[in-house]
């Protein structure tokens, strides 16, 4: 009995938190005008699937998937790489200026590209990266964040593991490959997730990076075909749909890791 | 150190007693420093070289025919901040905190104090609670577009979160952020329920805790630390975020929804880069202060955890 009263709060929330997106399908597959004729209804009026194709074809949406999948994939890769490197060095070698360097590294958390911005646009006019590839990744090549997750998990390897491939004659880069990385796999692989949502989803710095329509973002060509006339609201609906979808697919697949991605810091663990 | 006093350096004739103690901290050193240094070089370029860029055209303004700068002095600085547009950015600012935080940390701590539970089907439940985290902000926006534009949205002509008017603007476009966040907010505050240890809430009820009792002596002041930290993520999103305004009402109506982040990307070309850096250094001085509070926690959390 009880529990029959938990499923019915649960519902409830599930539906308050799913309208939003119910009402964004029903506008998409809806013709604007029937629709807002009739009142704007729950459910769809005058269904057009064609919607989906004319926002894939009238946006460009494929260029722009193409250039985010681009983007999100450099993005990754590299933070990937740079987060793996510096975190061993900071675990594991000593260094003279190895403090002071880790603070330094740690502090760029307090210079999100929010603050950077009106400089580092100056600086990718400068370079000539405005509407480029380099021009929308190179900011977000490293990042504190992942360093400092990254260095956690090293120094979370217990030094009897250490000792022991150290007098089986592993070098810093066989330890590197063959201990540190595989032990904190979870861990990485959550990072990497992470580093790639946030990468698709990035908004700021590629509407500033981009002055071009052909090489928009995903995000970023959203706004332009959202911001059309009345009539045509339905194709910035579906395209915002369609935007999802890759991130929507990363979620069901991999949602145990990503969860853990986003709560890395939150509790301890 | 570990070198033996024998182990100088430059002594020649020592090759065989100096090679064991030195070369390895030199290696190590080495290896050290080149692995450092694809971190270091980008965030030399693009996190420290802009503070200085800042800094520099906050004093520097260019002249009048581009062909030079002048220097402006501190004073501009001073100017600024405390014109009224950068006061209106950061009140601004803090309104969209204002109304972004509370709730997300009260929708947060609902939700997963609902989802918490031994009951079958749960997991589908969470999965629904938690699926705004697949949601961009870009892509929120255009969902609330289609729910509180003025023209075309459902509720467009609910007055307390019009986005026709100048006073409630703010609201309609904060209900974007609202919903982005619950996601995040429900897997932080449920993963912060799910380590709280079961047996601690067993003795509580042994001791004759009622339910309500149990949650405000027991699990709230157990998760403090994890809503702490979910205040701290929701203030950084709330005075960063820009696509919502630039999406639903490009910071109208009146400049009513232009933050300082909003000020400060319109402040990006050329001729207005003086004023851009000023606000910037001064969100700046915002993130100081919200992260210094978010590695305090963050630290704390780590060392807890050893």
């Amino acid at each position: 009995m009880r529990d029959a009263g938990w499923y019915v709060v649960l519902s409830a929330i599930s539906l308050v938190v799913l309208y939003p997106v119910w009402m964004t399908i029903v506008r998409a597959v809806s013709e604007p005008f029937v629709y807002i004729q009739r009142r704007q209804p729950m459910w769809p009026v005058a269904i057009d699937w064609g919607v989906f194709r004319t926002a894939w074809a009238d946006g460009a949406m494929g260029r722009a998937m193409w250039i985010t999948l681009v983007v999100t994939a450099i993005i990754t890769i590299a933070q990937l790489v740079t987060s793996v490197l510096a975190a061993y060095a900071f675990a594991y070698l000593r260094f003279p200026l190895k403090n002071t360097l880790f603070v330094l590294l740690i502090a760029t958390l307090l210079l999100p590209i929010e603050v950077t911005l009106v400089a580092n646009i100056r600086t990718i006019r400068e370079l000539g990266w405005l509407d480029s590839l380099q021009g929308l990744s190179a900011p977000f090549l490293a990042s504190a964040f992942g360093i400092f997750l990254i260095r956690q998990g090293f120094l979370g390897i217990p030094s009897e593991l250490r000792d022991a491939a150290r007098l089986d004659g592993f070098g810093h880069l066989a330890f590197l490959r063959k201990v540190a990385i595989p032990v904190n796999r979870p861990l990485i692989g959550s990072f990497v997730l992470i580093t790639a949502l946030s990468a698709w989803n990035n908004y700021l710095w590629p509407r500033a990076a981009v002055t071009e329509q052909r090489w928009e973002t995903i995000q970023v060509a959203l706004r332009s075909i959202s911001s059309q006339r009345p009539e045509r609201f339905n194709v910035g609906i579906a395209a915002a749909i369609i935007a999802s979808l890759p991130i929507l697919a990363l979620l069901v697949v991999f949602q145990k890791q990503i969860i853990r991605g986003l709560t890395a810091g939150a509790v301890k663990g | 150190m570990s070198a033996s006093p024998s182990a100088r350096p430059d002594a020649v004739g020592d090759v065989s007693a100096s090679i064991p103690h030195r070369r390895p901290a030199l290696r190590e050193a080495l290896i050290g420093y080149s692995m450092l240094a694809p971190a270091v070089a980008v965030l030399a370029v693009f996190a420290y070289y802009p503070l200085y860029r800042l800094v520099h055209y906050a004093l520097y303004r260019p002249n009048r025919f581009g062909t030079g700068e002048v220097y402006v002095g501190a004073s501009n600085i001073g100017k600024v901040l405390t014109s009224d547009e950068f006061l209106d950015g950061l009140w601004i600012s803090v309104r969209y905190m204002l109304y972004t935080v509370p709730t997300g940390l009260v929708i947060g701590l609902a939700l997963a104090l609902a989802a918490h539970r031994r009951l079958r089907g749960i997991k589908v439940f969470q999965a629904i609670f938690s699926s705004t985290v697949a949601t961009s902000v870009a892509v929120a926006a255009v969902v609330f577009f289609g729910l509180v534009n003025p023209k075309i949205g459902k509720f467009g002509d609910i007055s307390f979160i019009s986005l026709a008017h100048a006073d409630s603007a703010l609201r309609g476009v904060a209900l974007t952020s609202i919903w982005q966040n619950v996601g995040l907010t429900f897997v932080i505050v449920l993963a912060g329920l799910q380590a709280v240890p079961d047996a601690v809430l067993e003795a509580a009820r042994i001791d004759g805790f009622g339910p309500m009792r149990r949650l405000f002596r027991v699990t709230l002041p157990l998760i403090a630390p994890t809503l702490l930290f979910l205040v701290v993520i929701l203030m950084i999103f709330g005075f960063q975020a820009f696509a919502p305004m630039e999406i639903l009402t490009n910071g109208g109506p009146a400049r009513a929804t232009e933050t300082l982040v909003y000020k400060i990307f319109n402040r990006r070309s050329p001729a207005l880069i003086s004023e851009g850096s000023v606000m910037a250094l001064g969100l700046f001085g915002l993130t100081f202060i919200v992260t210094l509070l978010q590695l305090t926690i963050l630290n704390r959390r780590v060392h807890y955890g050893e």
